[in-house]
């Protein structure tokens, strides 16, 4: 069968898991029905074991679905450490479910899944050699990527059930009261996790550093946790940023964050009391930048700003540029340092932040949302999730949730080395081209035509070039050339859920 | 390509001749000029390979309407028979001649390029040339030199070269390259072309950058030569007319219009005559208005 | 063209590639390392194989390290190769690379 974005979707696959093709954009307001985890009845005293093989025991069974958070990123130590115990301990058939997987877990991940141990993996995305792995046929069960908002709903929906969530926190009571702001190893906000510790049937904490009782303030509480694990070292405080925060002196980049700022000040949206969610990467911390001297010398002021968040955004608020962050993940040292130093920085779980069977997450209040892409085509749909050379190597994240926005500005050079960005057909559709509203590339913008409003709004501004997107692609295409057509087997190794859990593409095995 | 003598040229942007990935992308800043350099950007041992890097790019690469350059390797080097025969053959818009002392350097090279334009079917006087003014010579024969050629584009003073001719070296105020500055910019004018001032190449001081272009705009200069796509933004602000200048402008060329509608050859303003300089500044005035978005299609002022 | 020694051109940084010629009998042998290889390998090796051709190398071996090099840079890299290969490049021959 085919689905609204032309993705061909392979029938027997889509009957046999029961699975919907994507229809649309718009959410609607369905009635939704949520689940509640089975309660092991505890007084809660301590809950502090030494023994994580013991509580590995004594929660886990073959055939079960185990999650982790990826706050820790490339400082993670909790998953290996629990991972190579579940593979030394022997366990077989379990579904990973984690928030999503970084390059630290990839070689755990490939082991677990030669032994039989995981068979089934669901996650915001994957890069490296378990990417590579993926896409060379090494899991016999497709994986399911979804977007952080989604699996907050498939959580609560109970598409996702966890049997046990292994969460890692730089600290904890004895009762189970956590945060992510003191310690060691700290990353701020809890915001993955969180949904884990509401819905899992059981809930395992590994710190190394258990403080008094009560810890406050509880992101995670005693009311969800059963057991508290002390380990040696949770995780590294230096691989936990991503990079420091440095101002990209690349100038294609400044150039394209100029543009994104131009875009921004000159949309109908910017005035006071907006919203914005900027993300990490050379040109979003850029783009904050530029922002800040608009902001300042137009005396406007932002309500909140959203998202994964940055040192340059914290500043913002310091600054009082930014009334609100609302933070469901800190990129870096300063932003998660800022978060226990704040009362204005608003801690948030996946849920509120994004999904899209809820009462209003902050996505849909969100005014401007600036994305990246690693290929966009010339219906400005978006893939963030596959290399040109059809290798998974990216991850969902808030992608499809963040646009959502009112205005929802890609990023993207025109070409990265040989490869054109923009393309006739994107390899994997992530996010569909009716949430997007406007492309910035280094040669020029493309507004999507859907959207009028913005075409008439830009029309008066003469520094932004505007450019028909297909202009955009037979540029790139005149430069690079016409690539070959990467060649996949029949056979699906992924498949691409929109944010609300229809199909909206899949992910075929690469032929080498 | 063609050279087209009179055009705004308030940013040359130095691009080094054997790097492929900043080529590739020196069309994307809006550098008025864009200067691909086979000279001091180029290894002894790369010439040969940074010259067909450079022919290749100029036949094949989307420099967005900005005008090539291309910076040769200077008579007294084995490279510049071939590089301007390369350069030639390219069809490059205007060859800059390094380390210019005299009017006869820039003969010599009006000649070699008309034997190669003849050799390899290029139209003659296609092609413009530059003087890149580098000695006390060089500043000293400045006049000569402008007035060499009617393909002469303009002239550029070469601050680092000079200022250790001179036996010193760059100082913050600039106040050791007074002279040559003011001889080459008076020496351009004069001869009806264009001069451009010397890289700034601190790009940490912002401050500085700032102060050096906007004496220079002062002293009259048409542009100046960059290393970084970052000072092109700094340099237009600097040359950007204000709000009254435009205006003005505006009201010039209202007179033109209203002296020809009358056929009229006496063009007035005011009650006084507008005479050649003052409507040729006018026309700068909006052509670079324009460049810089400050007036929009009508003509209307939109800056702020 | 004889090929009197090796030839190597173009560097290893981003959107260059490396060519190296060194003699051979079986034709243009190109042994190519480029992260595009899958989309575009064929069209560089056409390219490095064209040039060489219009050059007068008939027979060479090319070892190429491509770092998402464009068209006009891979010619312009493999004609710089193949005149330090041969000696000749006092004597530009740009006709190649039109």
């Amino acid at each position: 069968m085919e689905n609204k974005v032309k993705r061909n979707l392979p029938d027997d696959l889509m009957t046999k898991m029961n699975l919907k093709p994507f229809e649309s954009v718009e959410i609607g307001n369905p009635e939704v029905k949520r689940v509640a985890p089975k309660v092991q009845v505890t007084t809660g005293e301590s809950k502090v074991v030494d023994s994580l093989e013991d509580v590995i025991k004594k929660t886990l069974k073959d055939g079960m679905t185990i999650s982790f958070h990826h706050h820790f990123r490339n400082g993670d130590f909790a998953f290996n450490k629990v991972m190579n115990l579940i593979i030394k301990m022997g366990y077989q058939n379990l579904t990973l479910a984690p928030s999503s997987l970084t390059g630290v877990m990839n070689d755990t991940v490939i082991e677990a899944i030669k032994k039989g141990v995981i068979t089934n993996i669901t996650s915001s995305g994957m890069r490296g050699s378990l990417g590579d792995f993926v896409s060379h046929g090494g899991l016999k069960n497709p994986v399911v990527f979804r977007s952080h908002g989604n699996r907050a709903r498939s959580i609560e929906e109970g598409e996702i059930k966890i049997d046990v969530a292994f969460l890692g926190v730089p600290n904890a009571d004895p009762a189970g009261n956590a945060n992510g702001q003191e310690g060691d190893a700290v990353f701020g906000s809890l915001g993955y996790a969180l949904i884990d510790a509401q819905f899992a049937d059981k809930v395992v904490l590994l710190t190394d550093n258990i403080v008094d009782y009560p810890n406050t303030p509880a992101s995670i509480k005693q009311t969800q946790v059963d057991y508290v694990v002390k380990v040696d070292q949770i995780g590294d405080a230096d691989k936990i940023g991503s990079g420091a925060t440095r101002f990209t002196k690349d100038p294609k980049e400044l150039k394209i964050a100029q543009t994104v700022n131009q875009v921004i000040t000159n949309s109908p949206y910017y005035k006071q009391g907006f919203s914005f969610q900027t993300g990490s990467g050379g040109a979003a911390l850029a783009v904050t930048r530029y922002l800040r001297e608009s902001m300042l010398k137009d005396g406007i002021k932002a309500s909140f700003a959203l998202g994964g968040i940055t040192k340059p955004t914290t500043d913002l608020l310091e600054e009082g540029l930014v009334k609100k962050i609302m933070d469901v993940q800190d990129f870096d040292k300063g932003a998660a340092a800022s978060m226990a130093q704040n009362k204005n920085q608003q801690e948030i779980d996946a849920s509120w932040y994004a999904d899209p069977h809820n009462k209003g997450a902050v996505v849909n209040n969100l005014d401007v949302a600036i994305l990246s892409a690693l290929q966009i085509d010339t219906n400005f749909n978006v893939n963030v999730m596959t290399g040109s050379d059809g290798v998974i190597r990216g991850a969902i994240g808030g992608h499809q949730d963040a646009a959502a926005a009112k205005m929802t500005i890609i990023t993207a050079p025109l070409v990265r080395g040989r490869n054109a960005t923009v393309v006739p057909e994107v390899e994997t559709v992530v996010t569909p081209g009716d949430s997007i509203d406007v492309l910035v590339t280094e040669r020029g913008v493309a507004i999507n035509p859907r959207r009028k409003d913005l075409i008439a709004a830009f029309a008066k501004v003469p520094e932004l070039n505007i450019v028909d997107i297909k202009e955009l692609q037979e540029m790139a295409q005149k430069q690079v050339g016409t690539p070959k057509p990467i060649e996949y087997t029949d056979r699906v190794v992924a498949l691409v859920q929109y944010r609300d859990g229809t199909i909206i593409d899949t992910i075929k095995q690469v032929k080498d | 390509m063609t050279y087209v003598k009179n055009r705004l040229r308030r940013t040359m942007m130095f691009v080094p001749g054997n790097n492929p990935a900043m080529v590739k992308d020196a069309g994307i800043y809006g550098a008025d000029s864009i200067m691909l350099d086979l000279e001091d950007a180029v290894s002894l041992t790369e010439k040969d390979a940074a010259r067909m890097l450079v022919f290749n790019a100029i036949k094949t690469v989307d420099f967005g309407g900005a005008e090539i350059v291309v910076r040769i390797n200077g008579q007294d080097t084995p490279f510049y028979d071939e590089d301007v025969k390369a350069m030639v053959r390219a069809g490059v818009d205007v060859i800059r001649l390094p380390k210019t002392e005299s009017a006869a350097m820039i003969k010599k090279l009006v000649a070699d390029m008309e034997n190669a334009e003849e050799q390899y079917g290029v139209e003659k006087g296609s092609i413009g040339v530059m003087a890149a003014i580098e000695s006390a010579k060089g500043v000293l024969n400045a006049p000569e030199i402008a007035t060499a050629t009617p393909l002469m584009m303009g002239l550029a003073v070469s601050g680092e070269d000079y200022t250790a001719d001179m036996h010193t070296h760059r100082y913050p105020d600039g106040r050791e390259l007074e002279f040559a500055r003011n001889l080459v910019l008076q020496a351009a004018r004069a001869a009806d072309v264009y001069a451009f001032d010397t890289v700034f190449s601190n790009m940490n001081d912002t401050e500085g950058f700032y102060r050096e272009t906007k004496y220079i705009y002062e002293l009259g200069y048409d542009g100046k030569s960059l290393v970084n796509p970052r000072q092109i933004p700094m340099v237009n602000k600097v040359f950007n007319p204000t709000k009254e200048e435009i205006e003005n402008a505006l009201s010039v060329q209202n007179a033109i219009q209203e002296a020809k509608a009358k056929g009229s050859g006496v063009i007035s303003m005011n009650g006084k005559m507008v005479d050649k300089p003052v409507v040729e500044k006018a026309n700068r005035v909006i052509e670079t208005a324009k460049a810089s978005n400050l007036i929009d299609e009508e003509g209307n002022y939109i800056g702020e | 063209m004889e090929i009197k020694t090796v030839g190597v051109a173009g560097t290893l940084e981003s959107s260059d590639i490396q060519i190296m010629i060194s003699a051979g009998q079986n034709g243009i042998e190109v042994d190519l390392d480029s992260e595009v290889a899958k989309s575009y390998g064929d069209q560089i090796k056409k390219v490095i194989t064209e040039t060489l051709n219009k050059f007068g190398i008939t027979n060479a071996k090319v070892k190429a390290t491509d770092k998402g090099a464009l068209d006009c840079v891979i010619a312009a890299r493999t004609l710089a190769a193949a005149q330090r290969a041969t000696e000749t490049n006092d004597e530009p021959r740009l006709e190649v690379l039109q």
